[in-house]
């Protein structure tokens, strides 16, 4: 029994006990589960990831402008001007190449999740890459993808017997010549890669290398034209291509932004009637060890003349969904595989790093900033990393969840064990808390703070499962003092004697929601 | 004559005669071939090899034990299915194992040229017969060939040689004898006559040919003197009209074929023939008016004037200035053997297949299958013509692809490099190393190098920088290349360590299995 047979079977039986039970439909009419198991809405939805290649720095991107001393005291020589930030909030400030953005922000089109990442970071580009794609824990390896996992599901037995009347269109389009790691399933991979839609990719362009004779390129000729009639999913693609014009004069032109160029395409084809559920799509450059802020070698394009090439790029492709009529279907993430150390480096640039904020975008977005800003203690090291907030897993359990409308018994199986849902999606879960609400019926606090060898950890929180952990000034998980099932409050003995001297972090989670405080540990 | 080759001998030479006498081009291969001259190198792949020990029975089968040979046992109609399969691996592997020689790509050849099918065979022994005697004259002389051929008790029986009697003529072989396998068949410029010979020449040679037949117990060939025609056999002008005067007694018939396999043989055209048969196979399918001219003629005036002896013939053909020429590179598409042998030898096959032998049977059964799913079986021709590849205009090579082969053939690549090949169910599905693969290359820790270097291995021909950069792309997903030799430095420190390695295998496996599914790929 395939899932759809499952939410068809299930929606009949499923509605009662919920009317029994003296819940009102209304309430749940917003559920994307139910809208699924009611009208089997969900497959229409698609989710396109933004991967921005090479580590983007996540406090440049963001800006913590409560904090702003601290922040141009340990990044004297790439710090953002506060006057020049675009506030988002009072706290919170972006890039001054993120103007767009900040306008979606302001349209409620942008949800924003501070300091994401995993408990034990991992500082090399493949294998945090892999992580992230993966979605597996850092110290353990999986070579499928999460979203490949989540594809297979959906559409068992891929690639035998498809297309088929079902799924006529790839599951998965990649722009680019390489299909991602993160749609790798068990048996096969799930996706598809496309540089353009009319024509095979790069690699199989014809040969026109010098010293290539004649009656080679012949063969070959004939080679790809076979190739490109086996391309069971090249046709599907070409024609929904030309079904579709884009339609936002925002586009920046062909060629001067990599990302517009590649969502123009998403949206062209989205529009154009496939039914393919995940799209990725990629910007490289982010590993800006050095001269981030003027471009140089090392990082040859600015640190803000990608983002602002992200900005303008989601802009436009969010506007195109529009005017296209699809904007409803489509939920954009960005990602990278880390962010960047706190403080700056020597050269201009900044090291590879943990933790860094993420952004979703679309209309059904639960607008606002998720998390609050991260602690920068002015006397971190160079080695030192912001600890992670929400876990990336987090994210995808919510985004499977709550945009796929995916159970929850497979979302579990899917990411291997359950993480705590966010608030990204309208209508989804947790419901969402504001910060005021948040701020009022949460605490979190360490006395004494320094510590010598003994504290306290005191906490309020919604009742229902926590995890209270600590993590080191390299963002690091190194003790979990508290987890399981709580009542709402605690106070916890962490026992600082054994820990070496410095910056920790104190993270405690929630049902609801993520709480930070930062405590120093003296000798 | 032939003009001899005298540009550069270097690895892209090399690797070109190794890929057209070989199947596939392992690095090892050009070594050896660059290790001398190009005459020495030729030299080498044409030298006389020992034969090989004969088929064991890769498991217990009727009354052998496994490990044992046995061919010389008894004919067994219950264990013959699997005692073919026993010969079949058994040429695999020796395809697999085989030394720097043509002896096995022209043992294919030959197996082609006199094709036979064990669907009418029916005895294993035959067949193994047969695929040893090719191999022994695979580099020796036409007529002893085709003597041997005629005679062979596979050949009786697939071309019905052994009903062919004076009371009851079967003209089969004598047709096919000309059709196909000497002098081949020109166009009907009158009823019956095919320009090199006519149907009565079919029914002259049939009745030389009466008298012979098979013996099952002792896998030999006899001669029943009551059953040839003793009657004087007149051919054609095509030949000459010659008359070949009946014999008495099997020393009489014996004097009757020889006189007839001389007859034809004396003829241009079969030189012609046989010489375009072997250019199709190792050089191009295209035939052009002046290759006519300027290569086939002057081989068959040479395979003539050396008394039908083949190594002279190919070594003068594998040494030209034709043969080097760039627009013979890469202009071949490979047949199957060459990509699933080839792709196989590539990559360390000892690492691939099990080392018990009765499980090696089922790994190199896998292999075989695999072939013949790309259309491509051993001692399965499908039809007595032998693959159409090699005579069906005006596709010829073309052939052996289309939509079905095609994804058979990247699924196979996929398998090799990524996805794994199921070797047998016995066995975890089998992946080449790209550890390996990588450490061929000069140095893995340069991607751009790395993949630059595989692709002179991999491919006949050189890639764009387009193409080139989109295979870093497709390693890298667009972080920078230092990042590559950050990584693998990473890996070559602690290799043991999954979370470094991991992720550089996978790139290596990405890698592998894009550039193996490369139109690019299919050709040599």
């Amino acid at each position: 029994m395939n899932r759809r047979d499952f939410l068809r079977r299930s929606s009949a039986a499923g509605l009662l006990p919920i009317v029994m039970n003296g819940y009102g439909v209304r309430a749940y009419a917003n559920s994307p589960l139910l809208e699924a198991v009611a009208a089997a809405g969900c497959e229409d939805r698609v989710l396109v990831l933004v991967q921005l290649q090479g580590g983007n720095d996540g406090l440049n991107t963001v800006i913590p402008l409560d904090q702003y001393g601290a922040y141009q005291s340990v990044r004297g020589n790439i710090a953002i001007a506060e006057a020049q930030a675009l506030k988002l909030t009072e706290a919170v400030g972006l890039h001054p190449q993120m103007a767009a953005v900040q306008t979606m922000f302001k349209n409620g089109q942008i949800r924003l999740v501070q300091s994401v990442g995993y408990p034990v970071p991992n500082y090399s580009h493949f294998r945090s890459t892999d992580i992230w794609l993966s979605g597996s824990d850092s110290e353990e390896v999986i070579s499928t993808g999460w979203l490949g996992r989540f594809l297979e599901h959906e559409y068992p037995g891929f690639p035998d017997g498809y297309p088929n009347a079902t799924m006529p269109d790839p599951l998965a389009i990649q722009i680019g010549s390489v299909i991602s790691m993160g749609l790798e399933g068990h048996a096969a991979n799930m996706g598809m890669a496309f540089t353009d839609p009319t024509s095979y990719y790069n690699i199989n362009n014809g040969n026109t290398a010098p010293g290539v004779g004649a009656r080679a390129g012949q063969e070959l000729t004939f080679i790809r034209k076979v190739g490109q009639q086996i391309e069971r999913f090249a046709t599907p693609v070409k024609n929904a291509a030309s079904r579709a014009t884009n339609k936002s004069g925002k586009y920046p032109a062909a060629k001067t932004n990599p990302l517009a160029d590649q969502l123009k395409i998403v949206a062209q084809l989205i529009a154009g009637g496939l039914k393919t559920r995940v799209y990725v799509v990629s910007l490289s450059g982010f590993d800006t060890h050095s001269y981030q802020v003027s471009g140089g070698a090392g990082s040859p394009v600015p640190h803000g003349t990608l983002l602002n090439q992200v900005s303008v790029a989601i802009d436009a492709f969010q506007d195109d969904l529009r005017l296209l009529g699809v904007q409803d279907r489509v939920m954009g993430m960005t990602f990278s595989e880390f962010g960047r150390r706190i403080r700056s480096n020597g050269s201009g640039g900044t090291d590879h790093g943990a933790a860094a904020p993420i952004f979703l975008f679309g209309t059904n977005v639960v607008s606002g900033v998720l998390g609050a800003n991260p602690t920068i203690d002015t006397a971190v090291g160079p080695e030192d990393n912001l600890p992670m907030q929400f876990d990336f897993r987090s994210v995808y359990a919510t985004l499977l969840k709550d945009w796929f409308c995916v159970p929850p018994d497979t979302v579990r199986e899917l990411l291997y064990r359950d993480f705590p849902l966010l608030a990204l999606i309208k209508g989804g879960s947790p419901t969402s808390v504001s910060d005021a609400v948040l701020d009022a019926t949460t605490s979190l606090s360490v006395v004494p703070n320094p510590i010598h060898d003994i504290g306290r950890v005191q906490f309020i929180c919604a009742p229902g499962p926590i995890r209270l952990s600590l993590f080191d000034a390299t963002g690091r998980e190194v003790a979990v003092m508290a987890e399981g099932s709580g009542n709402g409050s605690g106070d916890v003995l962490l026992r600082a004697s054994t820990l070496p001297a410095g910056i920790y972090h104190v993270r405690l989670q929630d049902a609801r929601s993520v709480r930070m405080t930062q405590v120093a540990v003296v000798r | 004559m032939i003009t001899p080759y005298s540009g550069p001998w270097d690895r892209a030479r090399a690797a070109h005669l190794v890929r057209r006498t070989m199947f596939g081009c392992t690095i090892r291969d050009v070594d050896t071939a660059l290790a001398g001259t190009l005459e020495q190198a030729i030299d080498k792949l044409l030298a006389d090899l020992p034969a090989p020990e004969d088929p064991v029975a890769y498991t217990k089968s009727g009354g052998v034990a496994a490990g044992q040979p046995w061919v010389a046992s008894s004919y067994d109609s219950g264990t013959d299915g699997q005692r073919l399969s026993f010969v079949q691996s058994w040429w695999i592997d020796l395809m697999l194992q085989q030394q720097f020689s043509i002896r096995e790509k022209m043992t294919l050849f030959w197996s082609n040229h006199f094709s036979t099918s064990h669907l009418q065979v029916k005895d294993a022994r035959y067949t193994h017969k047969l695929c040893t005697t090719l191999r022994e004259l695979s580099l020796g002389n036409v007529k002893d060939l085709a003597m041997a051929v005629t005679l062979d008790p596979s050949m009786l029986r697939y071309l019905n040689g052994n009903t062919n009697t004076k009371a009851a003529p079967n003209e089969n072989f004598g047709r096919e004898l000309q059709e196909l396998f000497t002098i081949g068949k020109g166009p009907e410029i009158a009823p019956g006559d095919y320009t090199t010979y006519t149907e009565d020449d079919v029914k002259a040679a049939a009745h030389v040919l009466t008298g012979w037949s098979d013996v099952q117990a002792s896998i030999t060939t006899k001669f029943t003197s009551g059953a040839h025609d003793t009657s004087d056999k007149v051919f054609s002008s095509h030949y000459g009209n010659k008359v070949i005067r009946g014999g008495i007694g099997e020393s009489g018939a014996r004097r009757e074929l020889d006189e007839l396999i001389s007859m034809i043989l004396e003829q241009p055209a079969t030189a012609k023939h046989l010489v375009r048969k072997l250019y199709r196979y190792v050089v191009d399918y295209v035939v052009t008016e002046d290759v006519e001219r300027t290569i086939i003629a002057p081989l068959a005036t040479m395979l003539r004037d050396q008394q039908w002896e083949i190594k002279p013939v190919l070594k003068a053909l594998l040494m030209s200035d034709h043969f080097f020429a760039t627009e013979r590179i890469g202009c071949m598409i490979k047949h199957p053997a060459d990509l699933v042998i080839g792709t196989i030898r590539l990559f360390q096959p000892e690492d691939l297949f099990p080392p018990e032998q009765n499980l090696m049977h089922w790994a190199y059964r896998t292999v075989r299958r695999t072939m013949a799913t790309m259309q491509l079986d051993l001692f399965n021709a499908p039809n007595v013509a032998g693959w159409p590849a090699y005579y069906q205009e005006p596709q010829y090579h073309e052939l052996w692809i289309n939509a079905d082969t095609l994804q058979k053939r990247v699924k196979f690549t996929n398998d090799l490099a990524k996805d794994g090949y199921l070797l047998d169910e016995a066995y975890e599905p089998s992946m080449l190393d790209p550890f390996y693969a990588a450490r061929l290359t000069s140095d893995p820790s340069n991607v751009r190098a790395l993949i630059q270097e595989w692709a002179t291995l991999f491919f006949p021909i050189p890639l764009t920088a387009a193409q080139i950069d989109a295979l870093v792309e497709v390693a890298l997903g667009g972080v920078p290349e230092t990042v590559w030799t950050y990584e693998w430095n990473k890996y070559e420190a602690s290799p043991a360590d999954e979370t470094v390695k991991t992720p550089v295998e996978t790139k290596l496996r990405t890698l592998l299995k894009t550039m193996l599914a490369m139109a690019e790929y299919q050709i040599c």
